[in-house]
Formats: C-alpha cells, sequence, structure tokens
C-alpha cells in the first residue's frame, strides 16, 4: 500500500449547535503528498483537522484515513497518525524525554521501542540538548519541536499539524519549516496555516478553505491558471497624467486601470484586460504612437496571496454592499 | 492495559510533580495531628471502652478531611487538561474514553490512600506507648481503613464527574464540594425528621453517611453501606464516561 489515497473526505459537514463549521466538503490527498489548508481565522480548518485526528465526529459525510473509517476504526486510525494540535499543548511539568516516552507508550509502542523511538525523533527535531530540561522552561521555539516529536514518536504514516509556525519568530519559522520538508516522501503531511508565503514554500497542493466551504485546491501552477483570465499588466509611462487616463478609458480592451504617481515624470499604470487578453503589444504600440516614454512593462504573475484574496472575496463584497 | 498503566502512573506522579500533591498531604497531616492531640486528650481522662480508631473518628476533623480533600485531589483530572488542551492529543492516541477515566480515578484514589497514611503513623504511636495490646484491634483498624477507602471511592468518583464536566479547575472542585458536602447532609436531614418509620426518613437513612462510618470505625462491617458506595461510584464513573464522551455529539 505504498501508493494510493492517504486521505479521502467526502462531502463532509460539521455542525455546532447555531452554526455549520465545516460545509460538504470532499478532498483527498495522496501518500507522500504535503498539502496545506488554507484558510482566515475561523474558516473551518482546525475543524476539518480534528475530525481528520478522531477527536471530534462529522455531522455527516464520511472521512477515510488510509482506507480505514475515522469513526468506524478509528483505534486503527489513530494508530497511524500523528496530530499537533493549535496552541501545541504540552504537559509542562515533564522533561522531554519522559514527555516522548510517556506519549510513546500511550500510541501503544513497547518499553524498548518508545526509548528507541524516543531519541531518533530527538535527534531529528534537534532537542536532544534539551532532553532533560523541564517543557516549562523551554522556549516557544523548542515546545514546538517537541509538539513535533510527539507527533512523530509512532512513525506515523499521516501527519496532522495545525498551524505548526505560529507564534514563532522568522529564524524558528524557518527551521520547522525545514523539518516539515524534510519529513516528505516517508510521511504524507496535512498543515494548516493562515500565512501563505509558509504554504507557497513548504506544500506540494493547497486547499483553500472559507467559511467552512473549498474555495480552490489545486497545484500552485493549478491556481495560477485559475486566475488567468483576469490577467494585469503593469507600465510606467512618462505623460501628462490626463492624457493617460482618457487613452485608458477610450481603448476597449482595458477593463479596468489604475493610475499612481511613480518618480519624476512617470506615472504607474495597473490595467486589467478584459477576458484574459495580453494587453502588453496593446500598450507598446499605443504607447510609441502617442509618443510616451515607456520604461517598464510586466504581466503580474498571481502570489498566492492575489489568489487567496480573490477567491476569500466574494462575500466580502456581498457584506460590503449590503 | 499498557495505556491504563501508562497514563496512571503519569497521572500519580503529576501529583508529586507539582506541589499540589506535598500540599495537600502537609495540610491532611496537620489535621490529622490536630485530630491525635484530641484523642491524646480524651484518653489521659476517664477510662473508655471505644477502640482508639472510634475515638479518632468522633473528633470534628474526621469529616474535614473527608470531605474537603477529593474534591482538591481530583479538580484537576480532566478541567486541566480540557484547559491546556492536552485533552485533544491524549484523546487522538489509540487509547479508549473508559481507559483514561478509570486510569484517572485509580490514581487519586491512590493518591488518596497515600494521603491517609500519617494516620497509621499517629495509630502506631499509641499503640507504642500503651501497655494493653487490646488497646488496639487490628480488625477496628481495618474497618476504619475500609470505610475511609470506600467513601473515598464515591468521593473521588463524584470529584472525576465534576472535574469532566467543565474547563475551571475551580468550578471544579466547588461542584464537587457542593455534592458530597450535600450528600453528607443528608445524615442530619434523616434525624430530623419526625418518626423514624416514615419511608422518608428511612430511605434518608440509607444515606446516612456519618452513622454508616461510625460503624466502619467501631469496627462493624455492615455490606449495605458497602453496596451503596461502590454501586454510588460506578454511577459517578459512568457519569464521568458520558461527559468525556460528550464531545462527540454535543
Amino acid at each position: 500500500m505504498r501508493n494510493g489515497l492517504m486521505i479521502q473526505v467526502a462531502n463532509l459537514t460539521k455542525r455546532y449547535a447555531g452554526h455549520t463549521a465545516v460545509s460538504n466538503i470532499s478532498f483527498t490527498v495522496e501518500r507522500g503528498e504535503i498539502v496545506g489548508l488554507l484558510g482566515p481565522n475561523g474558516a473551518g480548518k482546525s475543524t476539518t483537522m480534528r475530525i481528520l485526528a478522531c477527536f471530534l465526529p462529522g455531522t455527516s459525510g464520511t472521512v477515510r484515513i488510509a482506507g480505514l473509517d475515522v469513526f468506524h476504526q478509528s483505534d486503527e486510525v489513530r494508530r497511524r497518525i500523528g496530530y499537533m494540535p493549535e496552541n501545541n499543548p504540552l504537559h509542562l511539568d515533564m522533561r522531554v524525554r519522559e514527555y516522548l516516552k510517556f506519549r510513546a507508550r500511550l500510541k501503544g509502542l513497547s518499553r524498548k521501542q518508545s526509548r528507541g523511538r524516543g531519541d531518533i525523533v530527538m535527534e531529528q527535531c534537534g532537542i536532544t540538548d534539551v532532553s532533560r530540561r523541564i517543557i516549562g522552561q523551554l522556549s516557544k521555539g523548542y515546545r514546538q519541536r517537541v509538539g513535533l516529536a510527539d507527533a512523530l514518536v509512532n512513525e506515523p504514516e499521516l501527519l496532522i499539524l495545525d498551524e505548526p509556525t505560529i507564534g514563532l519568530d522568522p529564524n524558528q519559522i524557518r527551521s520547522v519549516r525545514q523539518l516539515i520538508k524534510g519529513l516528505a516522501g516517508n510521511h504524507t503531511v496535512l498543515i494548516s496555516t493562515h500565512i501563505l508565503p509558509e504554504a507557497e514554500m513548504t506544500c506540494n497542493r493547497m486547499v483553500i478553505m472559507y467559511e467552512g466551504r473549498i474555495m480552490a485546491a489545486g497545484t500552485s501552477e493549478n491556481l495560477q491558471r485559475l486566475m488567468s483570465n483576469t490577467n494585469q499588466v503593469i507600465a510606467e509611462i512618462a505623460a501628462p497624467l490626463a492624457d493617460l487616463n482618457e487613452c485608458w478609458a477610450q481603448t476597449a480592451e482595458i477593463q479596468q486601470f489604475d493610475v499612481s504617481p511613480a518618480e519624476g515624470e512617470y506615472f504607474r499604470c495597473a490595467l486589467t484586460a478584459r477576458n484574459g487578453l495580453d494587453l502588453r503589444p496593446i500598450v507598446y504600440s499605443l504607447a510609441r504612437e502617442r509618443g510616451w516614454y515607456l520604461r517598464e512593462l510586466t504581466l503580474t504573475r498571481y502570489s498566492l496571496e492575489d489568489i487567496y484574496v480573490h477567491v476569500t472575496r466574494p462575500d466580502e463584497e456581498k457584506e460590503e454592499g449590503a | 492495559m499498557q495505556a491504563y498503566r501508562t497514563l496512571t502512573r503519569r497521572e500519580l506522579a503529576r501529583y508529586f510533580l507539582t506541589s499540589t500533591g506535598y500540599i495537600i498531604i502537609a495540610a491532611v497531616t496537620f489535621l490529622i495531628g490536630f485530630s491525635f492531640v484530641v484523642l491524646l486528650l480524651k484518653l489521659q481522662q476517664d477510662s473508655t471502652l471505644m477502640p482508639v480508631t472510634e475515638l479518632f473518628y468522633i473528633t470534628p476533623f474526621f469529616w474535614l478531611i473527608l470531605l474537603l480533600a477529593p474534591p482538591v485531589i481530583t479538580m484537576r483530572l480532566f478541567a486541566l487538561e480540557k484547559f491546556s488542551g492536552t485533552f485533544e492529543t491524549l484523546m487522538t492516541t489509540p487509547v479508549s474514553d473508559l481507559q483514561v477515566v478509570l486510569a484517572k480515578f485509580t490514581a487519586a484514589l491512590i493518591f488518596y490512600v497515600v494521603m491517609w497514611l500519617p494516620l497509621l503513623g499517629c495509630v502506631l504511636i499509641v499503640r507504642h506507648y500503651t501497655s494493653d495490646p487490646a488497646a488496639l484491634d487490628a480488625g477496628a483498624l481495618g474497618t476504619t481503613f475500609l470505610g475511609i477507602v470506600l467513601l473515598g471511592c464515591l468521593f473521588i468518583s463524584l470529584g472525576c464527574c465534576a472535574s469532566a464536566l467543565t474547563r475551571s479547575q475551580g468550578v471544579a472542585a466547588m461542584l464537587s464540594l457542593m455534592l458530597s458536602v450535600s450528600l453528607f447532609l443528608l445524615s442530619f436531614l434523616a434525624k430530623e425528621l419526625p418518626g423514624t418509620s416514615s419511608w422518608q426518613a428511612q430511605a434518608l437513612g440509607f444515606f446516612s453517611l456519618v452513622e454508616q462510618m461510625h460503624d466502619f470505625a467501631r469496627g462493624i462491617i455492615d455490606t449495605r453501606p458497602m453496596v451503596l458506595y461502590l454501586s454510588l461510584t460506578a454511577f459517578f464513573l459512568f457519569l464521568t464516561l458520558r461527559a468525556v464522551e460528550s464531545r462527540r455529539w454535543k
């Protein structure tokens, strides 16, 4: 069973008294993938992860992990996963080595295995030098790594990490990210985050959630393509402001424009095309016709941030309109 | 079984890794010491037919310990785990809810028994200094401890239940204290009711913990209170289990 699907979520819904946290979502994750679950706070990421980790049952729909149902074969599933909840709760009164041994024993490892695995994951997460320290006295970065070591201690097939880098400083974020990247291949990893660059750097694929629904899913390139029907061109041109405004307004291919002053006589124009046209040749020929100085002409590639804003915006606009 | 043992050991260790365990034991030893002083003063006065354990039981400190200690021992069990979030990491390991409940109950009960050990020390001191070996009957001592453990089971299961219902240790302690004190006060209510033959009085009579414990301290084993305490313990543990499972249907 090296290949195949690790996570299969079908029509999953979770309702709490009064509100729906997750509404009818479906997605799959293949073995060995690192998938990012993205979305603003309150999008239903944590709820989804809790259901995957067998902490909460869904209201309806099915979730299978490694082919096993999370509700009916919960014990078997829990043996196969490593879960790190949001805010990484730990027993602060224990020593690192002691804690990992305790967790390994809880996860069903034998005494000998738990000692061996404890040493391996401490090495892997770079916490061997603090193994005798009390967890409550460790810095946040170290605690986070202890949480990761705990999730890894039973050699899980699937790692579920809820906001693993929250509250860390940039260096710590980098080291945790590096650690997660190093896990690819041997483990399947599902990470939730609302920090976009993080997802872009670590994940093969992304699932964007908003208000309990999946708004978009796919690789970074796929998501780029999703945006391609709204191409944007940036042009820096030295010309009178009125001329520029008039010209863009008259050009039929341009749907939307925004002109802002740049250094010197130049103005920075952000032009959005109708129907996904590439505006560069049009802008160039216009500039030549009118004798404007053109010093920059670029087709913007959408960053994940734009995609994210794009897919999570429709509701905001509605709210503004209301 | 492995998970149960691991958890029990961990829960028990927790009392001794933090100051809580030591503070509880110190407070209880202090109260037992008080009782011991009262007991010695009584022994110095007139001769009495009561066994030493009964003399100890009738000091006011006995019920103070029995009612105050279990809420403090149990308040942390579930409430703290829920508050700190470790409940989530615990329940996502392959352990069953029943194992978790039983492990926490066992650990609290073991700690409770350890907490009572200074009493044994006091009794042994009396034994050492009395010329009459009959002054201290091993049987009466055994039944006293049996009574203490059985009542402990009841109050600790009640405390587990209170702790499983909330995220706040304070609320858990107050809730279990309130419930156990109410249960304790039922004994006095039975006495106040006119005519011991009325069904209300008889029903309440089954719950007269004061009388029942008095019997245990005198060296009498009555199976009725034993059944009552054990079945109430099972009932409260069942409620605890339901409260732990409630995250699945809430």
